[in-house]
């Protein structure tokens, strides 16, 4: 049994509500911070920490937060980013859901080591009951001081309001979302300026993820020394995992980054392993925009070694033979699976959420759902394979923001570990229809496009 | 047609723009067509994105662009409960085409089409989110999740009766 951190009182009955999460020592972290600390040293606790930003980029948040700027009389902004669109992940929807006050400590600590006072949890639009619980939090949260003007005494003032957005994955793209809290279609932007010195209103704005906040708990808690102690290496802490696809146990798991790949897909504790005793395929580690990875490079490296559940054994091999730990959205693919058509859903998601800004994005995502809709479809042929991988490799780099490199490396990691499969369908475009390649790959599993 | 909040709908825009400094009523924008859209058929008509400029203060292309950049924002007349099927790689590899199927036979209709009596229709989504409890749809508000055949069956059961009463 790993240590848990943010999960740890999830089977609380009732821990939704402010009475029961206080009593089981919520809000600590406030008191804490607001009366013993100050924002700089809560800033430094954070830097000790050694936290890294859990939205998928890995970022270190105590250097994010340095960074923000702090110019004489003007605002500063704290965004909550919960706009958790990556397919695969859903564990922030369930942090939210089931222990809402942990966020709003979190937030009401980080906004008072950023100086913000107004700050902002941009939630996707889809989940709208989750906002209502959130609303519902805040009103308690208020109703007990931790909200308002003069927090604990201490003059500190803290708002926390909630803003849905309305359907668009670019949005978890910080400065599409600070486009959108300010009302505007979700075209990110061109950085610099980074938010830190302009983002919301033109205002220093830090954009956290959800997980990454109810982590500054903990942290604070505990200090930072302590919590860095849990973890390996540059991975500290507690990851938020969620599982899907082809397991007997779906679901949010907490990790503490020392287990293996092995263990978490089969442990009962955890995936339980492969829903009707089939046999693993491919795993999609760290939110569909990572690269897949076929089961053996999956449970060992390259080099053999296992392969660990955190940030750096994930991406050991680099793209050549390993992925990320990205966003923690965990896909698990068993030997019925085919990997063309896996591939075509998602290359369709890119396209559909490609903001059209930028060209290679806007055409490329196109192409390239129409070229893997024509092998999935028996119409392929072998020079395809070659135009799809020249496709990613233009878009790759070459966009504002990072949605291009998303629907590129999909594509390219399925070529690269699966292009038997593609042949194969493209040389039997009948059977390909009623029937699947399975498990044939293992011959010969990694190939690298020139 | 013209549109006009009455006073809860009016109220609750007036607590949506008091989020924002001053002169940043604009921020509003995405909460003010949830609003809208929920307050009336479900859909956005030219008249009511009209009105919600004025309300905001800001001019109607600012307010087209945005109701077409948004996928939960519609801009052609729905049904009163829409099925939004996720059709992503998650929800595929856990059986989303055999129930996208069956919603399409069980309702005689195809994905963006809406049912002759106006009750149903259907949309085919990307990620909602749902991904360890696929496949799922969205309705309204609700998020239903684990869906079989047999569950489809019942939801439509279901939502069929609050019109028939």
């Amino acid at each position: 049994m790993g240590v848990k951190l943010l999960l740890d009182k999830a089977n609380v009955p009732g821990i939704r509500t402010y009475e029961v999460y206080r009593r089981e020592g919520g809000y600590r972290s406030v008191e804490k911070a607001l009366k013993e600390m100050n924002p700089e040293s809560i800033v430094e606790e954070v830097k000790k920490s050694g936290l890294r930003g859990r939205g998928g980029a890995g970022f270190p948040t105590g250097m994010k937060w340095s960074f923000i700027a702090k110019p004489e009389g003007v605002p500063r902004h704290l965004v909550c980013n919960a706009d958790e669109s990556e397919p695969g992940t859903f564990k922030d929807r369930y942090l939210m859901e089931f222990i809402p006050h942990l966020l709003l400590e979190g937030l009401i600590v980080s906004s008072f080591a950023l100086g913000a006072n107004d700050t902002y949890i941009y939630i996707r639009g889809e989940y709208a009951w989750i906002t209502d619980i959130l609303e519902e939090a805040i009103n308690e949260a208020k109703a007990n001081g931790w909200l308002g003007k003069n927090i604990l005494g201490t003059g500190f003032e803290c708002n926390i309001h909630v803003q849905r957005g309305a359907g668009a994955y670019i949005c978890g793209e910080e400065t599409a979302l600070i486009e959108s809290l300010e009302g505007k279609r979700g075209n990110p932007r061109i950085k610099p300026p980074f938010p830190a010195i302009q983002g919301l209103w033109q205002r220093p704005t830090v954009v956290n993820n959800v997980e990454t906040l109810a982590a500054i708990v903990p942290i604070i808690n505990m200090g930072g020394e302590e919590y860095a102690k849990i973890g390996v290496g540059r991975s500290t802490g507690t990851k938020l995992i969620s599982a899907c696809g082809n397991i007997n146990k779906p679901g949010v798991y907490e990790i503490d980054m020392t287990i293996s790949v092995e263990e978490f897909i089969y442990s009962d504790e955890y995936c339980g392993g492969i829903k009707g005793g089939k046999q693993l395929k491919a795993c999609i580690p760290g939110g569909s925009s990572v690269p897949i990875l076929p089961a053996n490079l999956l449970l060992k490296t390259a080099t053999g070694e296992t392969r660990y559940m955190n940030y750096e054994s994930l991406s050991d091999g680099g793209f050549a033979t390993g992925s990320m730990l990205g966003s923690g959205g965990f896909i698990v693919l068993d030997e019925d699976q085919c990997i063309v058509k896996n591939t075509l859903t998602l290359a369709r998601f890119y396209r559909h959420e490609s903001c059209g800004q930028c060209s290679p994005c806007r055409e490329g995502t196109g192409w390239m759902e129409k070229i893997l809709h024509k092998i999935e479809h028996g119409q392929g042929t072998i020079a395809d394979i070659d135009l799809l991988w020249d496709i990613q490799r233009k878009i790759e780099g070459n966009t504002i923001c990072p949605l291009g490199d998303a629907a590129a490396w999909p594509v390219a990691a399925a070529i690269r570990h699966f292009r038997d499969e593609f042949e194969w369908h493209i040389n039997n475009p009948v059977l390909s229809q009623t029937s699947n390649f399975g498990l044939q790959h293992y011959a010969d599993p990694i190939h690298v496009p020139a | 047609m013209t549109y006009t909040f009455n006073e809860t709908q009016m109220a609750e825009l007036n607590r949506l723009v008091a989020r924002y400094p001053e002169g940043k009523q604009k921020s509003a924008l995405l909460p003010a067509l949830h609003l809208a859209q929920d307050s009336f058929d479900g859909w956005l008509p030219t008249e009511l994105m009209d009105y919600i400029a004025s309300l905001l203060k800001i001019e109607p292309i600012e307010v087209y662009e945005v109701a077409s950049f948004y996928s939960m924002f519609n801009l052609k007349p729905v049904g009163k409960f829409i099925f939004e099927v996720c059709q992503t790689g998650p929800c595929m590899i856990s059986g989303s085409d055999d129930i996208i199927a069956y919603i399409q036979e069980k309702l005689a209709i195809k994905p963006g089409e809406t049912t002759k009596d106006g009750v149903f229709t259907l949309k085919l989504v990307e990620c909602l989110g749902a991904c360890g409890y696929a496949p799922m749809m969205q309705v309204g508000k609700i998020f239903r999740e684990h869906l079989t055949k047999e569950k489809v069956d019942s939801i439509i059961t279901e939502y069929r009766a609050t019109v028939t009463n």
